[in-house]
């Protein structure tokens, strides 16, 4: 028998707003509130809101169907300001009892490989914002971008979960098949659930594409594939962005119907079964250990960070950003560490990546900005204003405390500033 | 195959990115196997390419002829300026009759045109090629006398020129050309889509050849360092010109300056804007930010690049502007305007509308701020310049050759 699991992300960043060199000190507006609403209602009518109706048909039709998400703590956030209908009709699939939520960031970033500290919290407030909305507590973590190692296996396994998503990249896996769960090595309870990136895949990018010979893809086409793992494989799993669903791929490419008929072809042989990632992990014993030192990703070609931090302005950016961590939760202002945090999303340091630029137009979808370097930019006043603030309302504190010697060290960026914040 | 080509400057002699080009385009054709001669009014003895033969006045090498016509005509005249140097030259005593043959500009195209009737008599080409506007009538002389296809390149249009203030009598010349062209050669789709605005020509007939580059001078690898200890330089490169923008560029500088005061913006170049430059820089109280070098030939234009830290080109419409190229050639990064035929075809630059200052500024500001800006940039650009080259324009115009060959039949 083979068992398909389906997991979806959801995400959706706060995109910032032109910000330049002339707002600095003097805009506290970050984010471009207008087109994030654009973006979210446009996404929610191609996208979600035919998305989840597909699949509530599907739940009420096969009583076996499962199907799990992961939102980001920001897209919820997104949700409840600006589309409630949205929110509400995910919560309706999630009140069958079939859909599982995943644990993630909330503001889906890549904490963790900055700071541990600041990873947990971020991880609580999500587990907390997934309570308060849907009523439910999750078990299986994956962390953003599905960026993975023992380390983060060992690490989330000491969170209290059960089970950890990943790449099923064939650096790590070697011979052996995604299709069986593993155990992290290092870890003792953990299990780990890799993705068939193939089937996933097929799916997710090339169900559209004419020049790929298996064009088009139907259910009966992909059951055969499933069904071909049947006696060397208990489990595949097919992670993809929920906005594979009448985004990536339009309605018009048949995505929807593709859905719709997906589950009864599926379930056409008796051996076959839908499960959520809890499911999985409660059902398969763990067959074989997983050892991964480097970091990798579902991203790319290369499947590592380099989307993220490939390059010196990535890399910088975000060594700036946290380099503000100490200072700005000592400050304690609640809004400051709310802007401060929105910065981290990974969106932010995806929109700098060079590596693929010279193609040009490859993942302009992605990209609100003409160019990374443009999106460095933007970022970058936006960080200066931030460190400008923080300063600001520290030297009101100095000089409050200035008898008891008081006086932070300063911290690179806040040195850089220094001589805007002159020139202000 | 045969070309019988107009224009009107050859390196050395050269005053702009013109000569450069058709150098340029005339050595990638020699190795297409296309035998070129060239015939430009005014050709100095010591006008050769030793890619090239060249026979004419000085007989000197393999592919190319050049054959020159004497006239005091520039690329980058305008009617009135040309009035004035003729105004000039009488004052001063220097008219020579040999340099000055016509009253005006107008009697000197007419006067180009016919002396280029009777080269074109003699010449036995299989196409026409001519360059920009001052070209054109020879051209059509050329086409009706030998019955052979003509290619009108248009590198760049008056309206790009005088800034939207178009003198008619050019224009007039200019439509005809490029009414009377088989094919019209744009260098970028941003001077195609002028070209259909401004004359209403068949955009079925009109074929882009963006430029490239020479992948080998000498002057890339001068390594020249900058002689200012703690200033960066922020560079202006070009004839001050209205069509190159230079007064968006002190605009700039008047907000840069406010943010990173010790920046050195270096202008080298010269042209009739020239003195509202300086006094716009004085105006604004920072003058002692400016350093003007005049007018840059040979291996000073890629030293002027290399000490540079970023180089600006807001021209208000620049129909390609290979000098973004060479700055890239020399390893330094750009920002160039939007409205220029090479943001067509480079992706790693800064693009700005050439108005919008504060973008501008804010662009600047951030790569004299931030090393890894300037570092990343510099990179991806530098590596991203090895893709232009002399061989794929020439390539592209020899099939133009072929298709207006084919048109003519």
């Amino acid at each position: 028998m083979v068992d398909l699991c389906f997991y979806f992300q959801v995400h959706q960043p706060f995109r910032m707003r032109k910000y330049s060199i002339f707002d600095i000190g003097k805009s506290k507006e970050y984010f471009d509130d207008k087109k994030n609403i654009e973006v979210l209602a446009k996404v929610a009518r191609k996208c979600y809101l035919p998305a989840n109706k597909v699949m509530l048909e599907l739940l009420e039709k096969h009583p076996e169907f499962r199907i799990s998400y992961s939102f980001s703590g920001v897209f919820l956030e997104q949700c409840e300001s600006w589309a409630p209908d949205v929110l509400s009709s995910f919560k309706k699939l999630i009140d069958t009892g079939r859909v599982e939520v995943l644990s993630e960031t909330y503001y889906h970033s890549l904490a963790y490989l900055f700071s541990k500290e600041e990873f947990k919290e971020q991880v609580k407030k999500h587990r907390e914002t997934v309570k308060r909305l849907f009523g439910v507590e999750p078990r299986v973590f994956r962390n953003t971008e599905l960026i993975y190692n023992n380390e983060i296996a060992k690490f989330v396994e000491d969170m209290g979960y059960d089970g950890i998503l990943a790449e099923g990249w064939d650096s790590i896996l070697g011979w052996r098949s995604p299709n069986f769960v593993y155990r992290p090595k290092t870890t003792n309870k953990i299990k780990l659930l890799l993705k068939n990136y193939r089937l996933s895949d097929d799916i997710a990018f090339r169900f559209s594409n004419r020049g790929w010979s298996e064009w088009p893809l139907t259910t009966e086409k992909f059951s055969q594939w499933v069904n071909a793992y049947n006696g060397n494989g208990e489990v595949i799993n097919l992670f993809m962005d929920y906005e594979t669903f009448g985004e990536h791929q339009w309605e018009d490419t048949g995505i929807f119907e593709f859905m719709r008929h997906l589950p009864e072809e599926i379930l056409k042989n008796p051996d076959n079964h839908f499960k959520t990632p809890s499911e999985v992990i409660d059902s398969f014993p763990v067959r074989d250990e997983i050892d991964c030192h480097h970091m990798i990703s579902w991203a790319d070609m290369e499947r590592d960070l380099s989307a993220w931090l490939g390059n010196r302005i990535q890399q910088s950016s975000i060594n700036r950003l946290y380099s503000m961590e100490k200072s700005i939760k000592e400050k304690g202002d609640p809004e400051l560490l709310e802007l401060w945090r929105k910065l981290q999303t990974s969106d932010h340091f995806y929109y700098m990546c060079t590596k693929w630029f010279n193609d040009g137009d490859v993942h302009k979808y992605f990209n609100p900005y003409d160019s990374p370097y443009d999106s460095f930019i933007n970022f970058m006043n936006i960080l200066n204003d931030l460190t400008l603030r923080m300063k600001k309302s520290e030297d009101k504190e100095v000089s409050v405390d200035e008898s008891s010697g008081q006086v932070d060290g300063q911290t690179d960026g806040e040195v850089a500033v220094d001589g805007l914040g002159k020139a202000l | 195959m045969k070309v019988l080509m107009f224009g009107w400057e050859f390196p050395p002699f050269k005053s702009g990115g013109l000569g450069t080009a058709c150098y340029d385009l005339t050595k990638g054709l020699s190795s297409q196997d296309v035998d070129v001669t060239f015939v430009m009014p005014y050709a100095p003895k010591d006008a050769k390419a030793d890619f090239v033969k060249i026979i004419g006045t000085n007989n000197l090498s393999k592919n190319i002829k050049i054959k020159s016509v004497k006239t005091i005509l520039t690329p980058y005249q305008t009617f009135e300026s040309y009035n004035e140097v003729l105004v000039s030259k009488k004052l001063s005593g220097t008219s020579d009759k040999k340099e000055a043959y016509g009253k005006n500009l107008y009697e000197e195209v007419q006067r180009y045109s016919l002396i280029a009737a009777e080269i074109a008599k003699e010449s036995s080409c299989d196409v026409i090629h001519v360059h920009d506007w001052m070209t054109y009538k020879a051209g059509i002389i050329a086409k009706q006398i030998t019955g052979k296809p003509l290619v009108a390149h248009i590198h760049a249009t008056e309206f790009d020129r005088t800034g939207g203030n178009p003198n008619q009598i050019i224009s007039h010349i200019e439509f005809e050309g490029l009414q009377a062209a088989d094919v019209v050669i744009a260098n970028s789709n941003w001077t195609k889509q002028n070209v259909i605005n401004s004359y209403k020509i068949d955009p079925n007939k009109i074929e882009v050849v963006h430029w490239g580059i020479d992948n080998n001078n000498p002057y890339y690898g001068l390594n020249q360092a900058s002689p200012f200890q703690d200033e960066k330089i922020i560079l202006f490169l070009g004839r001050i010109t209205i069509q190159k923008g230079p007064e968006y560029f002190v605009k700039m500088a008047r907000k840069v300056v406010d943010f990173v005061p010790n920046t050195k913006f270096v202008v080298a170049g010269s042209g009739d804007m020239f003195e509202h430059m300086v006094n716009m820089a004085v105006d604004y109280g920072i003058a002692d930010k400016f350093v003007f070098t005049g007018f840059l030939k040979g291996a000073d234009v890629h030293r002027a690049f290399q000490m540079a830290h970023l180089y600006v080109m807001p021209s208000v419409s620049e129909p390609f502007g290979l000098v973004a190229l060479e700055a890239l050639k020399n390893n330094t990064p750009i920002m160039i305007s939007r409205q220029s035929g090479a943001s067509e075809v480079i992706n790693h630059a800064f693009k700005v509308d050439f108005w919008d200052v504060d973008e501008m500024a804010n662009k600047a500001v951030n790569i004299l701020l931030h090393p890894e800006l300037y570092e990343e940039l510099k990179e991806n650009s530098y590596r991203e310049s090895a893709k232009f080259n002399l061989e794929e324009p020439a390539r592209k115009t020899k099939a133009i050759y072929e298709k207006a060959i084919q048109l003519i039949r």
